[in-house]
């Protein structure tokens, strides 16, 4: 695994790219996952508290 | 003006490994990035729907930090499943106010049509430089619904190494939530009653959470990043569904039946009000890698999650963005399949789980069929479109389906499939 230069990561720093390229579409699906099932979180901390679940 | 857009274009890279979330569209340090997005969800044969407006705000600050806003309307209408299954009889049950009675008919699975709520929900994260490879980055958030109020703090460190090609995460997250129920606190495994008496402990209770996170993600090649989490989640007090019951049902009949809890209150509906734990610890790995085929992008996640309730569960979700012109269509398949909590249970059973006195003989139990062994299977396909440089729309339209197994259960009992039509517009813009 070589190390990706700065001037190499044209493609990296395209919105699409992002972990989370959409964040109100993950926060949505986060919301109804959260409230449908009995897994929750992964992916970060200090989403905030629901009394759907 | 090139070079500004470059210039951002590193710092939104950096932000990718920083999980610090940008706007679709590139824009200039000095602006907003705005996000705006409505969601309707609504589960079949009238059951919940919810219209949950959004909106976040993010901007770059002149040292180097970053705020970012988000605030978000939900508006829930609808039926919801009260716990109690389907039986071969007329089932009546009366509603969480205590006031009034509803039922459900032979074969039909009773659900509670009271269930209305609209919730306000605000985010605040601050994300400030440490040096040049590290930050902090600082979140509050609040909500508030008729029933319930959550109030919460985080704080999050991320460290650059190795050329800014990794980046190593640890946060922390404190919770602390109140419940209020309609009519009260219910006596946890106490009868549901007639209309005008409830069994209750009081107006209200509390929960705390504590959150936990170490993260790691890694450039591998200029066409592909991978990242990797464990978490680890503590709750304390009230973790009880205040709305949820379960069937007390006869050991040669399997019908529901009262008998033994006439002998707690006179008035006593074959039901009684369910009980979880007063703790729960939750663990999950989730890795996720996003490789961009010079034109088409994947993005793959995985999530491995284990509690001390007994629940295991494996979610895998993956999306390809084909790009077309200005525009990309995105399908995604989510795939989880859940076991049972160990306190999960379809009904209980007169003389055996609940003795002669009334008195219901187990510690916990609950009937929600989300602490059920189960699947949830969602399809969706999405369109984004560009306008110029600094605006992007898209639409979303997806079907989530929810299936139970109920294991051996009689035949007109079964846990119906729960099927969602999940809806979402979004528009995004620099100001």
């Amino acid at each position: 695994m070589n190390t990706v230069k700065p001037w190499d990561k044209d493609l990296l720093a395209e919105p699409s790219m992002q972990p989370v390229p959409d964040y109100l579409e993950n926060f949505y699906d986060e919301h109804i996952y959260f409230s449908k099932e009995a897994s929750t979180g992964g992916q970060s901390v200090g989403g905030g508290g629901c009394g759907c679940n | 003006m090139q070079l500004k857009k470059i210039r951002h274009e590193l710092g939104v890279a950096g932000c990718a490994l920083l999980q610090v979330p940008v706007a679709g569209v590139n824009a200039a340090n000095s602006e907003w990035d705005i996000d705006t997005a409505v969601l309707y969800y609504a589960e079949g044969d009238g059951r919940v729907s919810a219209f949950e407006p959004a909106i976040y705000a993010g901007k770059d600050l002149d040292d180097g930090g970053r705020i970012d806003l988000r605030l978000v309307l939900d508006v829930l209408t609808g039926a919801t499943p009260n716990g109690a299954h389907a039986s071969s009889v007329t089932q009546t049950f009366t509603t969480p106010s205590g006031q009034s009675s509803y039922t459900a008919q032979p074969g039909e699975t009773p659900l509670d049509d009271s269930f209305k709520d609209t919730r306000l929900a605000g985010a605040a994260d601050w994300t400030l430089p440490v040096n040049r490879l590290s930050r902090v980055k600082l979140g509050l958030n609040a909500s508030r619904e008729y029933d319930y109020t959550s109030l919460g703090a985080s704080a999050t460190y991320l460290q650059d190494f190795n050329g800014r090609n990794t980046t190593l995460s640890a946060g922390l997250a404190f919770n602390n939530d109140t419940i209020r129920p309609v009519g009260g606190v219910p006596t946890p495994l106490s009868p549901m009653r007639q209309p005008g008496a409830t069994n209750r402990v009081g107006p209200e209770d509390t929960k705390t959470v504590a959150d936990m996170i170490l993260g790691l993600t890694q450039i591998i090649s200029r066409h592909t990043l991978v990242q990797l989490n464990y978490s680890l989640g503590l709750s304390d007090g009230y973790l009880t569904d205040p709305y949820k019951i379960v069937t007390v049902v006869n050991p040669v009949t399997g019908l529901p039946d009262n008998t033994a809890l006439l002998n707690v209150n006179a008035d006593a509906l074959p039901y009684v009000y369910e009980k979880r734990p007063d703790s729960r610890q939750i663990n999950s790995v989730f890795f996720r890698t996003v490789h961009h085929f010079t034109r088409d992008v994947i993005n793959f996640s995985y999530r491995y999650f284990w509690d001390d309730w007994g629940i295991t569960s494996n979610t895998f979700d993956l999306k390809y963005r084909y790009e077309i012109g200005r525009g990309y269509l995105q399908p995604q398949v989510r795939y989880y399949l859940q076991e049972a909590a160990d306190f999960y249970r379809h009904n209980l059973v007169q003389g055996t789980d609940v003795d002669a006195s009334g008195a219901v003989l187990l510690d916990t139990v609950s009937s929600d069929y989300r602490l059920a062994k189960m699947t949830t299977t969602t399809l969706s396909l999405k369109y984004g479109h560009a306008l110029g440089e600094s605006s992007e729309w898209s639409i979303r339209a997806g079907l989530m389906n929810q299936s139970v197994d109920d294991g051996d259960v009689p035949a007109g009992e079964e846990t119906p499939d729960t099927d969602a039509i999940i809806l979402n517009a979004g528009y995004s813009f620099f100001w």
